[in-house]
């Protein structure tokens, strides 16, 4: 059994982002960088499935420039048996048909039986991916999993519907899931797995091995959402902000 | 054939976000002279066929198939793909749902298409389509072009139209053959389970104290909860806090938890995530407190307080219980 990750990289939820010059995305260099939210369950989620069937292999994948090595370091810290980067000049395409081309470029040879992706990633939120590399290889596919369960030949998921709603999915293999946060509890690295991280196979793809033509869909403008809702912010030591608040729930919601 | 809108069955009725697509297709077709027609997929569509006959609509293709039920991504995939080589539609709309964000990005491979999701609204610039959508979990916004010459296919985000602002009409139905083998799907559901049975119902509440990431641990959940006795309100949080095993998702607002329209909404903690906000932005009053001055939270918010939540709500607490 033979599990790729596709982990990204993605400014933290408490990182600076400052809109780049030409207004296409944020400058790089005010963001501070993690491993994106969902990925980190997705890789989890690979390693108990191979600890489960006591053998196998999890591959740590991601795209980007030099700085996500350091991401894929960490999964192989947390236990990941080798690592894959797509190397990039800039930050990557934010086009994921084309994304997902590059990556079935190099990923094809590998001949996963599972690819497990993110639900969606904290930047740009696209959520698609996973799902069209999966298509473009010619796997089966499932979205928005909280559930696994690996039998013979057959992976099944449970799947989250929409207002409390559940389903369980039988796929055929090979599958490529995408997965929901919140269906288990990443590990942290050990400090043995951060020392035998370094020893581990990281395989360096130049982009000249994935490029692909055009993109076909791009970013033609990124800005500070502004809304038309006045918002009075109450400000002052907690004594003030507690008397101002008790005095809205008194007098404006007229809910005391 | 202009724009197609891919319909979605809720338990036998047409999904809201369906017709919100709907409306959004229909205001688009209005200003731009455009024809709007719609695709209903499964097998037992009679349902969804007359809803949609009495709309505005020129065309409704419906397709009946063993295979296309129950739902199943490959065989929805390959019905969408069919459909739009054969009738060529500049634009294929989709409401943001969980099924289109399982099977959609399987269209876009298949077709070889971009599929620009989520979007909250769109603006016609010269012969550019530009599609606005939330980037960076709400902290941002994004302009998005398609750079395809074909067909370009878009889901949109709940809300992003008033689904009272749909225009009836008539609409003429056409059968549209599929051809599927049961080779092509790769995949069999079992029935649909709730989870929780008999979990709160935080839809009619009147008061909701919600928590998010901001509590930092379990044991500030009692602060809120303080808070929410002494307003006589309901409890309930943001995704993080339900992944993390504090509260049961029950009490979760956001897209895949509940929506709520309370007269007050204390968020507490809350960054205010679009997945969030869609959940609990008909509120009518909102009070927000984080510490981050820059949370999107903000932006919605009739009162905002920038500070900790854990200094600010106790004090709270204590001046209502006097």
């Amino acid at each position: 059994m033979k599990i790729g990750v596709l982990i990204k990289q993605v400014p933290g939820a408490e990182s600076a982002l400052p809109i780049n010059d030409n207004e296409t995305g944020i400058q790089e260099d005010q963001a501070s960088f993690l491993m994106n939210e969902s990925d980190s369950y997705a890789l989890e989620e690979a390693q108990k499935i191979i600890e489960l069937q006591g053998n196998g292999e999890v591959v740590a994948i991601s795209l980007g420039p030099d700085r996500v090595q350091k991401i894929i370091r960490e999964a192989l810290a947390k236990g990941a048996d080798r690592g894959i980067h797509l190397q990039t000049e800039s930050k990557g395409l934010t086009d994921p048909l084309s994304l997902a081309k590059q990556f079935a470029k190099v990923l094809e040879s590998e001949q996963f039986d599972l690819i497990f992706s993110g639900l969606q990633s904290d930047d740009s939120g696209m959520g698609q991916t996973g799902i069209i590399l999966g298509e473009l290889l010619n796997m089966s596919t499932a979205s928005l999993v909280v559930g696994t369960e690996l039998n013979d030949n057959t992976l099944k998921v449970k799947r989250e519907l929409e207002a409390g709603w559940s389903q369980w999915v039988t796929l055929t293999l090979p599958a490529s899931i995408s997965i929901q946060s919140g269906l288990n509890q990443p590990r942290y690295p050990s400090l043995k797995g951060i020392m035998g991280a370094k020893k581990k196979e990281l395989t360096i793809f130049p982009e000249s091995d994935f490029m692909v033509d055009g993109e076909k869909q791009s970013i033609q403008k990124m800005f500070i959402p502004k809304t038309d809702k006045k918002t009075e912010m109450i400000e002052g030591e907690p004594d003030a902000v507690v008397a101002r608040l008790v005095d809205v729930l008194k007098n404006e919601v007229k809910v005391l | 054939m202009d724009i197609l809108v891919v319909l979605e069955s809720s338990n036998g009725s047409l999904h809201r976000m369906s017709r919100e697509a709907i409306v959004g297709a229909q205001s688009l077709a209005d200003e731009n002279g455009l024809s709007v027609s719609a695709l209903v997929i499964g097998i037992d569509t009679e349902p969804l066929v007359s809803t949609v006959s009495g709309m505005n609509l020129d065309e409704v293709l419906v397709t009946n198939h063993d295979l296309l039920s129950p739902y199943n991504a490959d065989g929805f995939a390959e019905c969408v793909k069919q459909v739009v080589e054969k009738e060529n539609p500049s634009l294929v709309f989709v409401g943001h749902t969980y099924q289109t964000r399982d099977y959609f990005p399987k269209v876009s491979a298949r077709l070889d298409k971009p599929f620009i999701p989520d979007v909250i609204s769109m603006v016609k610039e010269g012969d550019t389509f530009v599609y606005t959508k939330t980037v960076y979990n709400g902290k941002l916004g994004s302009n998005v072009v398609s750079k395809d010459s074909g067909c370009t296919l878009i889901s949109f985000q709940a809300a992003a139209f008033s689904e009272e602002n749909i225009v009836s009409g008539t609409a003429s139905t056409r059968s549209f053959d599929i051809e599927l083998e049961p080779s092509q799907v790769r995949s069999s559901a079992e029935a649909p389970i709730q989870e929780e049975a008999g979990g709160i119902d935080l839809s009619s509440a009147e008061l909701i104290v919600s928590v998010g990431r901001g509590i930092e641990k379990e044991d500030n959940l009692q602060i809120a909860k303080d808070l929410a006795t002494a307003l006589n309100g309901e409890l309930a949080s943001s995704r993080p806090v339900v992944d993390a095993g504090w509260l049961p998702s029950s009490h979760q607002v956001g897209s895949s938890g509940q929506s709520v329209s309370p007269n007050l909404y204390i968020a507490l903690g809350i960054s205010g995530a679009i997945q969030h906000v869609v959940g609990m932005k008909g509120s009518k009053n909102i009070i927000a407190i984080n510490k981050d001055a820059d949370a999107p939270i903000f932006e919605i918010a009739d009162y905002g307080i920038v500070g900790n939540v854990l200094d600010i709500v106790p004090k709270l607490t204590e001046a209502i219980n006097g």
